[in-house]
């Protein structure tokens, strides 16, 4: 379980620079970030280290900021690791909204954010199937 | 109190009728003796001033436009000597000069502060009310009209003028300020800037709000109450007839009382320039029959309204006048079609979540012209995810597209990122070269 922060950008040069100047001064670290972007807007989602935080300090300086829950799931750091994975998602007939890398590894795994349809579904099957998945606080400490 | 002026505000039709005639007579009498450039209009088209016998007759005056008002810029429509005048206002000409306003001690007494006091008594302001007037002061009619309005009935006034909202805010709540006059959009971004400060309606006195200026859709009136919570009266006016205060909306919120002791309004289909019957939309014309200074005969405001001469509620006599659905001026003609930002406004206002906060970009490309409609994703629309930002913006073209009967292009913006305004909020940026 994790929290990630996403920020509404307008395609406009230096908006995204706006954004990690802001976690920055905050003291915020990034630890994993993807965008989704279109021809008039993106989406910036970042994990950081302190969510609260970097919360409130995007709210104060203006941005559209919301919270969403994600999965940091363990991934084997092996050829197939991923694959794996997917194909038992999909065995359940598990919908993945979207999925980013995350930038630091456990010792064997690889860390992959998942945002999934149903959060509370995805857990019970995750512990069934024996996929791991990193509690918040470990994951901020990475 | 419920009327500032009962005796005038609720006074029956027939005598009403009376009254304007009467005043009518003196003031074409007077223009047409000490104004050459009536004189002259009203001999070309071969109408005396005794040849006006009851109110339809005004029909003959000819119109005065705002090129009449450019042609005597900036004080030949006068109709006293300058010795006489002690004020001249002017509204921002959008293009080339000012519109002017002047006046004489009892052009600002007895009618400006006067229709100003009912508007605000309307309001349900009195002697006990604290009137924050966020209208900038100065050649803009908005501040002083609101100003000496609520001096006359005797209130406190905070003359805030524009700028400097935070401050605003805090003196509305130290203050304990009653009402609020300012423009619509000024009065939603005092309450952006309110949020952002952690104050929260319950935290001011607030009752009520007079806005004006700018056009402003049941929806945004909606928004705005329910927002601030508080009652928010429609006002009407403009430079030229005398500044805010020429209609006022009363508790029944069903049109704006037009105050027809000191205004004569018509409505004419501005093609044609037939007049029109009550219950018609056209183009608001305005005759001044109290004014000493600056009278104006049958003045085209540009301003597309219906008339309503059936009783209201209140008990008020006069008129009532619909909001105004824009000014000519306002109006953008893309493709053919007339589109109305207050149009686009109303859409946007009944999509949960949507802010008023938007702008109107049209362009011309190639041979097409294309209007492109920003609109500010608020917290409540955001989604981390793509495919819902790009339903909600499907959903915003497609309520755009069946109410405009044009194709249109929604892009969705960051918050503020439509620059706020303290006076007239700027709706359309038309970036085509005829």
């Amino acid at each position: 379980m994790a929290r990630q922060i996403s920020v509404f950008l307008e395609n406009k040069t230096g908006r995204l620079s706006h954004v990690t100047r802001v976690l920055g001064e905050a003291g915020i670290n990034i630890r994993a970030l993807s965008i989704a972007d279109t021809s008039d807007f993106g989406i910036l989602r970042v994990i950081v280290n302190d969510p609260n935080r970097a919360y409130t300090v995007l709210r104060e300086s203006g941005f559209t900021v919301s919270e969403t829950e994600v999965i940091a799931v363990q991934v084997p750091d092996s050829p197939g690791g991923l694959a794996t994975v997917l194909e038992q998602m999909t065995a359940e007939n598990l919908n993945i909204e979207y999925l980013y890398a995350f930038l630091g590894t456990t010792e064997d795994d690889a860390l992959v954010i998942f945002k999934v349809e149903d959060i509370d579904r995805a857990r019970n099957i995750f512990a069934e199937k024996g996929i791991k998945f990193l509690d918040e606080k470990t994951l901020y400490q990475l | 109190m419920i009327y500032w002026d009962k005796e005038k505000e609720c006074m029956p039709r027939e005598e009403l009728e009376k009254l304007q005639l009467r005043r009518l007579k003196e003031t074409v009498f007077r223009v047409y003796a000490f104004v050459p450039a009536y004189k002259h209009k009203m001999d070309q088209a071969g109408v005396k001033p005794h040849d006006i016998n009851c109110l339809e007759d005004i029909k003959y005056l000819p119109f005065t436009t705002k090129q009449d008002l450019r042609d005597n810029y900036p004080f030949n429509l006068f109709a006293v000597p300058m010795s006489e005048v002690v004020r001249i206002q002017s509204s921002s000409g959008t293009t080339g000069k000012p519109t002017v306003g002047g006046y004489t001690k009892r052009d600002i007494n007895e009618v400006w502060a006067e229709v100003m006091a009912r508007s605000l008594v309307c309001a349900g302001a009195s002697r006990n009310s604290v009137v924050h007037v966020s209208y900038g002061y100065g050649l803009f009619t908005g501040g002083l009209g609101a100003h000496y309005g609520a001096e006359k009935i005797g209130a406190s006034v905070i003359p805030a003028s524009g700028g400097n909202t935070k401050r605003q805010i805090m003196l509305m709540q130290d203050y304990g300020s009653t009402h609020l006059a300012c423009t619509p959009s000024y009065s939603l971004f005092m309450y952006e800037v309110a949020q952002e400060m952690g104050i929260k309606p319950s935290d001011l006195k607030l009752r009520a709000g007079i806005f004006g200026a700018e056009p402003c859709s049941e929806n945004m009136r909606r928004d705005i109450e329910n927002k601030w919570k508080i009652d928010a009266f429609d006002i009407y006016g403009l430079t030229e007839i005398i500044g805010p205060g020429v209609a006022i909306e009363c508790a029944c919120k069903n049109g704006m009382h037009l105050a027809e002791d000191h205004f004569i309004a018509e409505t004419i289909d501005p093609l044609s320039l037939e007049v029109l019957e009550p219950g018609n939309q056209g183009e608001l014309v305005i005759t001044t029959i109290t004014k000493e200074a600056m009278p104006l005969i049958r003045y085209r405001t540009r301003d597309l309204t219906t008339l309503e001469k059936d009783r209201c509620e209140c008990g008020r006599t006069h008129m009532r006048m619909q909001k105004v659905l824009g000014r000519s001026d306002d109006m953008i003609i893309i493709r053919g079609v007339n589109v109305f930002p207050s149009m686009v406004e109303s859409v946007l206002l009944n999509i949960p979540g949507v802010e008023p906060h938007y702008l109107l970009i049209v362009d011309r490309r190639g041979t097409l012209d294309e209007l492109e409609v920003q609109v500010e994703v608020s917290e409540r629309l955001f989604s981390d995810e793509v495919k819902k930002l790009e339903g909600l913006g499907a959903l915003i073209r497609k309520e755009l597209e069946s109410a405009l009967g044009i194709a249109v292009k929604v892009r969705l913006v960051e918050p503020r990122s439509i620059e706020r305004s303290e006076g007239k909020a700027k709706r359309v940026i038309d970036k085509r070269k005829f």
